[in-house]
């Protein structure tokens, strides 16, 4: 379970999360959405211990234990995973390198280059990806989509128990957007323990994606939680006309 | 025997006791003199060796070139062994070993002994084809090129000599190492390469000494004549100690149609400097410069490459890659120069350095002159550190801080490292792994009671 409590996170220039709380249990799917702005792409950030923000008070545990002082890639060994929301490139570092060296971070002993081979292969063909990745290096010269597709096949192989989904739909055309759900929720399905956290700005991958909980975050906290059916109100009226309970909308 | 310290006497011992005819014995005199008259360079580093401390020959018990291991002292036998020199043979068409002064070790597999392909020391070459050695010998590099260039046409020792005759290809590199042993040692080895018409070499060169807190100093010079249509690839990364002076000449003269490449790494040594350089004669000749240089622990790598364009239709390509760490500096410097009559020439380069921390530096020092309207010249440069984005995508996967500089850093050289022959590129990915190593810091916790 990840647990965030009273969480205020800033940069040099700003506060972007004020107080922020929520809990995920294990195997829930929770939906944070908001506008432009509103600190969404912080909060997948502050959760992997990004430097580019500094957490002022609160804590973060997963499973019962405290993150704040914790390194990025020992959130990640704890089962922690982000698909970002523009995943980068990196020059001169292969595919089978970089996903090697990740996976043997989490093992006493390395992968096997045929198990690993079989793995990749049937991970690739199920999200319909083209053959001899293997060999590229991280999203050299790939589209946005094809980034998008190469997050979810990290995520397959890495089998993380904590799934956060930045902005998972932008640069997926409608197709690749199915193929991407349907691995994750197949995932999901073989994997019923795995939470997962989406963020969010159109409603839309929602469809595909079912979340129990909704929240909205503004101006750095959640002003508002409900169930899918939120998420509806939003399509239909957009974040401005939000009736939230504590009037915190208004509060800047 | 050992000389200790130069002058003209000492300079004529070595040739009396290599037993050298006349026209070598000059040549060394010649350069001898040329050496003294000759300042440092006014360029690059600054080099504080006191030649009287040098050891600028020492001999070995063989007298003798072994082209069987077992005949070889066990001791060094074993240490090349260790170095896994040995080893790498069976993937070679030809090896050669220099330990201190002299080469110890040739083989070359038959097939190339029947095509007439000449691997063997420079000495060797001298005395049973001095024909040939002649008509090449120092036409490409001149003694009065620079201090060091004359400092090797002095007191030169060892270094390979290859001729590949007309219309011969080789399947698998010739492979020369070079091992400094013994404290301040000088290693002076001479390398002659022609590759004549038609043909095509790949020469692989690995060299290491053992660290000494004496400097010592490598002054090679390596000649390369490519023939009209020929190709000629030479690869090497030097992994010399800290403690000693790398201080090359090495140069290549490409003919119609012919082709160069030089495949440069520069991880070892204290001070390097060396620009592997193409004299495009001919028509249409290209030459390609890939070098890396890692500056690690104040060691100054001042390296880069030189082309000269003459023939028309001419290309050359550099690509520099440095790294700077731990108060290293590691600085690009080169020259392309497009001379009038090199119609229709392309001339690119592309220097990128990755700086480590605060306390390392790199500085890029370009010449690019094109004389004539019809050519092209392109220059890009860029500095970066590693970047934030990069290390926290990568440890976002649960890679640690420390593998994933590793692996950025070995990205950033993936263009020198898909040159390499496949055993050397392992060696070179632990080598670097070793040199890019991120001290851990200790964390004190002061209980204050």
């Amino acid at each position: 379970m990840l647990s965030i409590k009273n969480l205020s996170v800033a940069t040099k220039e700003k506060e972007i999360l004020k107080n922020f709380s929520i809990d995920i249990n294990d195997g829930e799917i929770h939906a944070v959405m908001g506008p432009n702005g509103t600190g969404k792409s912080t909060l997948s950030k502050v959760i992997l211990g990004s430097n580019d923000y500094i957490v002022t008070s609160g804590d973060i545990t997963f499973n019962n234990e405290r993150l704040n002082d914790l390194t990025t890639d020992e959130r990640a060994k704890r089962g922690i995973f982000l698909s970002f929301q523009e995943p980068i490139s990196i020059e001169g570092v292969t595919n089978s390198e970089f996903l090697r060296t990740a996976i043997n971070e989490r093992r006493d002993t390395p992968i096997g280059l045929y198990e690993f081979i079989k793995e990749l292969d049937s991970a690739t063909s199920e999200l319909e990806m083209p053959d001899g990745l293997l060999h590229r290096a991280i999203n050299k010269g790939a589209s946005g989509g094809e980034r998008k597709k190469n997050e979810i096949l990290q995520m397959k192989l890495l089998k993380p128990k904590f799934i956060i989904l930045d902005e998972l739909d932008s640069g997926l055309d409608i197709d690749s957007l199915k193929i991407v759900c349907e691995n994750i929720n197949k995932y999901l399905q073989e994997n019923p323990k795995t939470s997962v956290l989406i963020i969010t700005h159109y409603p839309r991958i929602l469809e595909y994606i079912k979340p129990k909980y909704v929240h909205i975050l503004l101006n750095g906290q959640i002003v508002k939680t409900g169930g899918y059916e939120l998420a509806t109100e939003i399509e239909k009226n957009g974040y401005s006309k939000i009736n939230t309970m504590d009037g915190k909308l208004e509060n800047e | 025997m050992e000389i200790l310290g130069i002058d003209e006497e000492k300079v004529k011992a070595i040739s009396n006791y290599k037993e050298e005819d006349d026209w070598v014995l000059k040549y060394r005199i010649d350069s001898y003199k040329k050496f003294c008259n000759i300042m440092m360079p006014s360029f690059g580093p600054y080099i504080d060796i006191d030649f009287d401390k040098i050891i600028y020959y020492k001999s070995n018990d063989y007298n003798k070139i072994e082209n069987n291991w077992d005949n070889i002292d066990n001791n060094i036998a074993c240490e090349f062994r260790n170095l896994g020199v040995v080893n790498s043979e069976k993937n070679l068409d030809g090896l050669g070993v220099q330990y201190e002064s002299e080469v110890i070790y040739h083989n070359m597999i038959k097939e190339l002994e029947e095509k007439k392909v000449i691997f063997t020391s420079i000495e060797d070459a001298m005395k049973k084809y001095p024909q040939l050695v002649k008509k090449y010998f120092a036409t490409i590099v001149s003694n009065e090129e620079n201090k060091f260039s004359a400092l090797n046409g002095a007191v030169f020792s060892g270094g390979s000599f290859i001729y590949i005759p007309p219309n011969t290809k080789l399947d698998r590199p010739l492979h020369s190492y070079f091992r400094i042993n013994s404290k301040s040692m000088g290693q002076f080895e001479r390398t002659l390469i022609i590759v004549d018409d038609n043909s095509e070499l790949h020469y692989v060169e690995g060299c290491t000494a053992t660290n000494y807190s004496d400097s010592s100093l490598h002054a090679a010079v390596v000649e390369i004549y490519v023939g009209k249509n020929s190709k000629c690839r030479y690869s090497t990364v030097q992994n010399w100690a800290h403690n000693v002076y790398n201080l090359v000449t090495k140069r290549a003269l490409v003919e119609e149609n012919g082709i160069m490449e030089w495949i440069d790494g520069n991880i070892g040594s204290k001070v390097t400097m060396k620009y592997p350089s193409c004299i495009l004669k001919g028509d249409n000749a290209q030459g390609t410069c890939i070098t890396i240089s890692v500056a690690n622990n104040l060691q100054q790598q001042d390296t880069g490459a030189r082309m000269i364009h003459l023939g028309k239709n001419t290309k050359s390509n550099i690509i520099s890659k440095s790294i700077a760490k731990n108060g290293g500096n590691a600085s690009y410097r080169g020259k392309v120069d497009i001379k009038d009559k090199a119609l229709n020439s392309e001339a690119i380069v592309k220097c990128d350095t990755l700086i480590l921390d605060e306390l390392s530096k790199s500085d890029t020092y370009p010449t690019n002159i094109c004389s004539n309207n019809t050519s092209n010249l392109e220059h890009e440069a860029t500095v970066s550190k590693i970047s934030p984005d990069k290390l926290f995508y990568l440890m976002s996967r649960g890679i640690t801080k420390e593998k994933a500089t590793e692996l950025i850093v070995l990205g950033f050289i993936e263009k020198f490292r898909e040159e390499l022959p496949l055993e050397y590129a392992v060696e070179l990915n632990q080598l670097l792994k070793n040199n890019i190593k991120i001290k851990k810091v200790i964390k004190l916790k002061i209980v204050i009671k």
